[in-house]
């Protein structure tokens, strides 16, 4: 970002010189200071995992949930700005019980992954306006079985097998990378998911973050929930081990 | 208006006094209708088509105002090719039913439109829906519609039968409609079917002239008026009702 300070950055409607929107890509810093999300798409459906990194001691464990439920069979994880991460939600809420109004059958994940991605890029479209500070995961199962997205904050949004946004993006996805995931369990992946997340845990710089896990698939009957306390205690606790093994 | 007709119909309306049906089988829907419609006791067109594309494998039986219905049935075949657009697979019958109820029931104040939706569908194979004249959804095996209906709702609950395949299907249907239209005066003409299944959509036509028959009353009141007093009693095991001479 050579043309910081040349007045190209001041709005979200003015292209730099070189055809780039400084605007979008701050939106993307905000991002990159996020704690880690992480969504895997496996053999019977989709695990969500996040890293939430816990700023005070006073905070009630559990608060500011990153993991959304936006529709029975459909989950959200957000990196970024926490409260553009809300906003979004609700957006797709809207958007999946209108699909269910209309006609009567669940809104397939691309078919919302498409339309928060066409709500978000209008944001990069008006000086009135700031960009969304976030990357977002959505992870459901519909149909055609289950699917994963990535809306990142320019708008536009891609399909895949296994998605990283935040921090530890990098490190994560070399860690997704080895992985077979279209043979994994559901179960498997939590356990995965879990180790993966306290991996990515920078403890030199942050010290106290929450692990978030959520599911959906064959072993949810296809709906979207938390990973059940003792399933996410067991993955925990093996984190902890592999990552004494691995130092 | 201080009263109102069974139709809600306007003064000169173009009516489709109708018998239409659709019945589901195996491996599809066979739908059909008479071809008579009418304003007032002028017959407007004695071939029309009330079996009216949706989708490829999706069709819908109209009754009611011929105006209100080919409106909705646009609309149902406009949102339905957006729908196949955005998805990029075919629409299933239920979406489409879904899509034609809510039009019905949102203008159920200026509409006469009562609609049969069927075909085929990848995730719940063949299907019928009724959406009655407010509005509604209900899903059935097989469904009558139309003023020629309410003649044979007793036919089609002694008649019908789980398990059947297409021919016997058709004959139920052909059947059906022509004791529909032979008892109600609002419907008639020809019968047009359409058989739908997964590999495609067959159309099937039933001259005036070639409908089936059934008992139409002439032989007792006709022999026992015109034959001489004799001759009644040799047909001794025809027991005529009063006659009035």
């Amino acid at each position: 970002m050579t043309s910081i300070g040349t007045g190209y950055d001041l709005s979200a409607s003015t292209y730099s010189p070189d055809g780039r929107i400084f605007q979008v890509e701050y939106a993307n810093k905000a991002v990159e200071n996020s704690g880690t999300a992480i969504g895997l798409r496996v053999k019977g459906g989709i695990v969500l995992a996040v890293e939430k990194l816990v700023h005070s001691k006073l905070l009630i464990p559990e608060a500011n949930r990153r993991i959304q439920t936006l529709d029975r069979h459909l989950g959200l994880a957000t990196a970024g700005l926490l409260a553009d991460g809300r906003q979004l939600a609700n957006r797709a809420r809207d958007e999946s019980s209108n699909f269910r109004d209309s006609f009567r059958s669940p809104a397939p994940v691309k078919y919302i992954a498409d339309r928060l991605g066409s709500y978000v890029q209008v944001y990069t479209l008006y000086s009135s306006v700031r960009p969304f500070g976030i990357s977002t995961i959505i992870g459901g199962v519909d149909q055609d079985g289950p699917s994963l997205f990535v809306i990142e904050p320019s708008g536009v949004f891609f399909g895949y097998h296994g998605a990283a946004v935040g921090k530890g993006r990098q490190l994560a996805k070399t860690e997704l990378e080895k992985l077979k995931l279209s043979d994994l369990s559901m179960r498997e992946a939590v356990m995965e998911a879990a180790r993966i997340i306290y991996l990515v845990h920078d403890d030199s710089k942050e010290k106290a973050f929450e692990l978030e896990m959520s599911w959906i698939g064959d072993e949810t009957k296809g709906l979207h929930v938390p990973v059940p306390k003792d399933l996410l205690a067991e993955a925990e606790q093996k984190a902890k081990a592999a990552l004494e093994d691995f130092e | 208006m201080d009263r109102i007709d069974m139709h809600r119909l306007k003064q000169g309306e173009v009516n489709l006094g109708t018998s239409i049906m659709a019945v589901q089988f195996d491996g599809g829907v066979v739908i059909g209708a008479d071809s008579r419609t009418t304003t007032g006791s002028y017959i407007a067109n004695r071939v029309t088509d009330k079996l009216t594309f949706l989708h490829d494998r999706i069709y819908c039986c109209r009754s009611g105002s011929a105006a209100d219905t080919q409106a909705i049935a646009d609309f149902g075949h406009y949102y339905l090719q957006m729908q196949a657009q955005v998805l990029g697979s075919a629409p299933s019958v239920l979406t489409a039913a879904a899509i034609m109820e809510k039009m019905c029931y949102q203008n159920k104040d200026q509409l006469s439109a009562g609609i049969i939706v069927a075909g085929w569908d990848e995730k719940a194979g063949p299907s019928v829906y009724n959406i009655p004249l407010g509005g509604g959804l209900f899903r059935q095996p097989w469904a009558i519609g139309g003023s020629g209906s309410t003649y044979v709702y007793g036919y089609c609950d002694a008649t019908y039968q789980e398990g059947w395949g297409k021919d016997e299907t058709v004959n139920f249907v052909k059947n059906t409609l022509a004791l529909a239209m032979s008892r109600d005066g609002s419907s008639g003409g020809c019968i047009r079917m359409c058989v739908i299944t997964k590999d495609g959509v067959e159309r099937k036509f039933i001259p005036g002239d070639q409908l089936p028959r059934f008992w139409e009353g002439k032989e007792i009141l006709g022999e026992a008026t015109q034959k001489p007093p004799a001759a009644i009693s040799a047909v001794s095991d025809v027991a005529p009702m009063a006659v009035e001479v």
